[in-house]
């Protein structure tokens, strides 16, 4: 077990890299830990090895996330990758599980930067085999250089769509198609935010860019689809959807990418206590943080996705600001260093975050992903449909811990990741409650699963039990 | 369901079901299972449905397999090693837990 | 305002099965139930219908226990007719001893139950080590079992089924059960309750309490001052595996679903539902070395919920003499003794007072014991 850090940071994403080379350079002993087993988050996920084998830096973002990188490798920063954090304790204690075996670790300030996850679609079929997101399309790209074997459909909303799509075309991979399901009134929506986005022109010019490269690739779009639905017997075997005129399509694949976005990991904090509210602009819960990203719990701070989609260069200039905070917190800093610091990385995130009111607006997803058809499957660990929640939820159910108890819905292994979303939005749908009302489930650690024999071996304190 | 762009050189043997598979080093476990028919990582134990690595970010927990006699591995976030067993996860594991202890 | 023969507050474990007993004799209670986030015993519990042990120092518990145990499979039987399988098995239950020493103490805690007047049906045995492969072949105990006790009175159930089951038994027979409706306050007009709820005013002749840890302030607005406090219990429940282990085990089960319940700790920490390593840690490492091969088994959750606990760990029932028709019921075993609820609780609110068997259980016990 070793010793005491002043900030343990958890998660290297481009929030937690920054956090730890501002948090070293303000004098701080830090310690991050991540599951990956190298920096960079899923954004810039094997990075290193990628940038060691191929020099294309076609993306931009991969150059910053170099950059960052090789500064955290060279911050004095203790770094703990293949690490799943399962719990921390007030005060802090930190429980990490590597190789089948767990450590503890001694924080005085934490920082969470443990970024985003794809936002659950669920529809009907989704847990086929030959259904993946987006993003895990992308992962295998980035880190076994790995693309679909046959011409693959992409269905969803979201720049991480039109971004996979040149990566791929770029990869040498075909796309037999596009299914936009972003509804019509998105772009209208969309529109009052243009103008405060061009203060960040240069996104904007990347995503035209990879629009105008689809275009000229001859892809076919289909726009304003709904009710998705994938049909196979073991595997996927074809996609039917409808059109905006009402016309029900089937088309045979082997290969359906989702996307409609990412939301912030909230399982994390949500365990750990922290408070949360609903974010109607990006249709997602996030935790509650102030101006230096610190949560409702003392000396427990949130950066990055994780806090609220901001993208890679928002999250790193919160990680700067949480690492600022921390470092006041703890004493490290005077008042003046702070504000000379904090400053101007405030005005550089303000300018990151410029194109975001548009994009969530353009990228809204449409009702039916967050309540599904009662035909849909909800809970894929559990098997629960959509159906089986709204009938329980007629019985007299009092709230998302109650439908826990009475669907199983939330009780598998990934502990609510996929289905928590759906079944506060379903009981919304029913009661007429707020989400705020509502809430997400109860989380608890462990946060990753971790054997009994690895809790065994903890070296604790016996606590009386009943035998 | 998918096929890499480069053969994986250097690469490492693993079985998969017992069948020996090429992968490279640096690359997860449930890469190779999506490149590797019939591509899925184990059958649900309620339906016996088949699932394959959905989300590659270790949040679906539906990539779970049997690695090197370890259940319920999230292969997601698994590296591939030389000499490695991998075996799809099913239903009936768990009557094997008397031989595993 | 809703007016009703018996209003029942609670929807948890004890006041589902009053409720529901209430609601076969034809009362139609009206049960209002609390919040999403309250403090839910019935939510978090683990599911034995247990027998063995209980009552070393109060004789007419060990009796309940047993009676209500008798009573299980005709209610078990009753709710699969409305909801299904509630996975209830009675094929007994042990409780495994590590060491002969942990061995010898059990036998002699079962043997001064077993020797007390009224205790004498000898419902257990003592089993060795070769007893228990023989009653249960095949599994894999560890090496340091040296035996176990046996009693064919224990079994156990899914307790969020049997929850479900109960409160929709309660709407099929014509009771009515309002959520998220936290009672704030009772008063008593012209022989009739009056319970107010942030949704509105409900009133009935009857009145029980079932509230839980609640159940202390709602309790003495009608002269009842029950001493009541909570408990705090960690379990834990593995990922689902096949059939593998026949009978619970005390602290170890395998539910219906296949997932392994491990529990649970006792600890006077007031209102506070964290859980901690420790006592994670702690579990595990008793259930490892019962049986090694759960050693390999994940983890997939570790709750904590808290009992209802009253001084004596023991049930309290009681009529208030200043308020004649409000009733209170609170008990840390509302799943084993369930049936007892669902059958004696209900025929005494319907009665308008407990029989003689049940008046031991009246908190007033507890100011004999103060004077003494």
């Amino acid at each position: 077990m070793s010793g005491t850090s002043d900030l343990a940071i958890i998660g290297a994403g481009p929030a937690g890299l920054a956090a730890a080379v501002r948090a070293r350079s303000l004098g701080l002993a830090v310690t991050l830990l991540d599951e990956q087993p190298a920096p960079g988050g899923q954004i810039w996920r094997a990075i290193e090895a990628r940038m060691a084998a191929v020099s294309d830096l076609r993306h931009g973002d991969d150059a910053a996330g170099l950059a960052l990188v090789r500064a955290f490798r060279a911050s004095g920063a203790t770094y703990l990758p293949g690490r799943q954090v399962w719990q921390v304790e007030p005060g802090f204690s930190v429980y990490a599980s590597t190789g089948g075996k767990s450590e503890k670790l001694q924080a005085r300030a934490i920082l969470l930067a443990t970024g985003a996850q794809e936002r659950p679609v669920p529809f009907p079929g989704w847990t086929l085999p030959g259904v993946m997101t987006v993003g895990a399309a992308q992962i295998l790209l980035k880190t076994s250089g790995q693309v679909p074997d046959t011409p693959v459909l992409i269905a969803g909303t979201g720049p991480l769509i039109l971004l996979y799509a040149c990566q791929l075309l770029d990869a040498g991979g075909q796309i037999a198609g596009i299914l936009d399901t972003a509804p019509r009134e998105n772009r209208a929506a969309a529109l009052r935010y243009a103008p405060r986005a061009l203060a960040n022109y240069r996104d904007l010019v990347r995503g035209l860019g990879w629009l105008r490269r689809i275009r000229a690739a001859g892809i076919p779009v289909v726009r304003n689809v709904r009710r998705l639905a994938a049909n196979g017997t073991d595997a996927l075997e074809s996609v039917r959807y409808e059109t905006a005129s009402g016309a029900q399509k089937t088309i045979s694949a082997q290969l359906l990418l989702v996307h409609e976005g990412v939301i912030p990991s909230i399982h994390m904090p949500l365990a750990f206590g922290c408070a949360y509210r609903w974010q109607e602009d990006q249709r997602c819960f996030a935790p509650i943080v102030d101006e230096w990203g610190e949560s409702s719990v003392a000396a427990l701070s949130i950066a990055g996705d994780g806090a609220g989609i901001g993208g890679a260069a928002a999250a790193s200039l919160k990680g700067e600001i949480a690492a600022v905070g921390a470092a006041q917190k703890l004493g490290k800093i005077d008042s003046a260093t702070v504000a000379a610091t904090a400053a101007p990385l405030r005005a550089r995130l303000r300018r990151a975050l410029a194109t975001r009111p548009l994009l969530d607006a353009l990228y809204r997803p449409r009702q039916e992903v967050l309540t599904p058809d009662d035909d849909t499957i909800v809970c894929r660990c559990e098997e629960v449909s959509a159906g089986q929640i709204r009938a329980a939820a007629s019985v007299g159910i009092v709230g998302p811990n109650q439908i826990k108890a009475f669907t199983r819905s939330g009780m598998g292994p990934c502990q609510g990741r996929q289905c928590g979303h759906a079944v506060s939005a379903i009981l919304g749908e029913t009661s007429g409650a707020t989400m705020d009302a509502i809430g997400f489930y109860r989380l608890r650690s462990p946060l990753k699963p971790v054997t009994l024999g690895e809790l065994a071996a903890l070296d604790t304190p016996e606590i009386d039990i009943l035998a | 369901m998918f096929r890499r762009l480069h053969e994986p050189t250097p690469s490492v043997t693993l079985t998969i079901d017992g069948t020996a598979v090429l992968a490279a080093p640096g690359e997860t476990v449930a890469a190779v299972l999506l490149r590797t028919p019939p591509f899925h990582a184990r059958t649900t134990m309620l339906s016996g449905a088949r699932r394959a690595p959905y989300c590659m970010m270790g949040v679906c927990f539906d990539c779970l397999a049997v690695v090197d006699g370890e259940r319920s591995v999230q292969t997601c976030l698994t590296l591939v090693r030389d000499g490695m067993t991998v075996e799809r996860q099913g239903k009936e594991q768990g009557r094997d837990l008397e031989a595993m202890a | 305002m809703r007016e009703a023969e018996v209003i029942v507050i609670g929807a948890g474990m004890v006041g589902a099965a009053a409720a529901y007993g209430l609601a076969r004799r034809g009362l139609r209670p009206l049960v209002v139930d609390g919040g999403d986030l309250d403090y839910r015993a019935a939510r978090g519990n683990g599911g034995l219908v247990w027998v063995q042990g209980k009552g070393l120092d109060m004789a007419p518990y060990q009796w309940l226990t047993r009676r209500s145990s008798d009573l299980w499979p005709e209610l078990a039987a009753q709710l699969v007719q409305i909801a299904g399988d509630i996975q209830y098995q009675r094929r007994g239950g042990v409780t495994l001893c590590l060491g002969e020493e942990e061995l010898a103490s059990r036998e002699g805690t079962l043997m001064r139950l077993h020797n007390r007047p009224g205790g004498s049906e000898r419902d257990f045995e003592m089993l060795d080590r070769a007893g228990l492969e023989k009653l249960m072949p095949g599994v894999p105990f560890g090496p340091d079992v040296a035996g176990a006790s046996y009693c064919w009175r224990d079994g156990h159930v899914d307790p969020l089924r049997l929850l479900l089951a109960l409160q929709r038994g309660i709407k099929e027979l014509g009771g009515t059960l309002l959520s998220d409706q936290p009672v704030r306050a009772i008063t008593r007009e012209q022989g009739i309750f009056k319970v107010r709820t942030d949704k509105g005013m409900h009133g009935a002749a009857k009145i029980l309490i079932a509230a839980g840890n609640g159940s202390g302030a709602l309790a003495r607005q009608v002269g009842l001052d029950v001493p009541v406090r909570p408990q705090r219990g960690q379990m834990l429940i593995t990922e689902r595996f096949a059939p593998i282990l026949p009978l619970p085990a005390g602290g170890i089960r395998q539910t219906g679903e296949g997932t392994f319940q491990i529990g649970a700790t006792q600890e006077e920490v007031g209102y506070d539902l964290a859980t901690s390593v420790d006592a994670a840690a702690t579990m595990a490492r008793r259930t490892v070395q019962a049986l090694p091969f759960l050693g390999r088994a994940k983890l997939v959750r570790h709750w904590s919920a808290l009992r209802v606990m009253t001084p004596d760990g023991h049930p309290i029932y009681a009529q208030s003499e200043s308020h004649p028709g409000a009733f209170v019921a609170l008990c840390h075993s509302g799943i084993t003794l369930a049936a007892a609820h669902s059958e004696m609780l209900a025929d005494a609110v319907a009665a308008g007072g407990f029989p003689d068997e049940i008046s031991p259980f009246h908190h007033r016990r507890f100011d004999v014991q103060k004077a003494a």
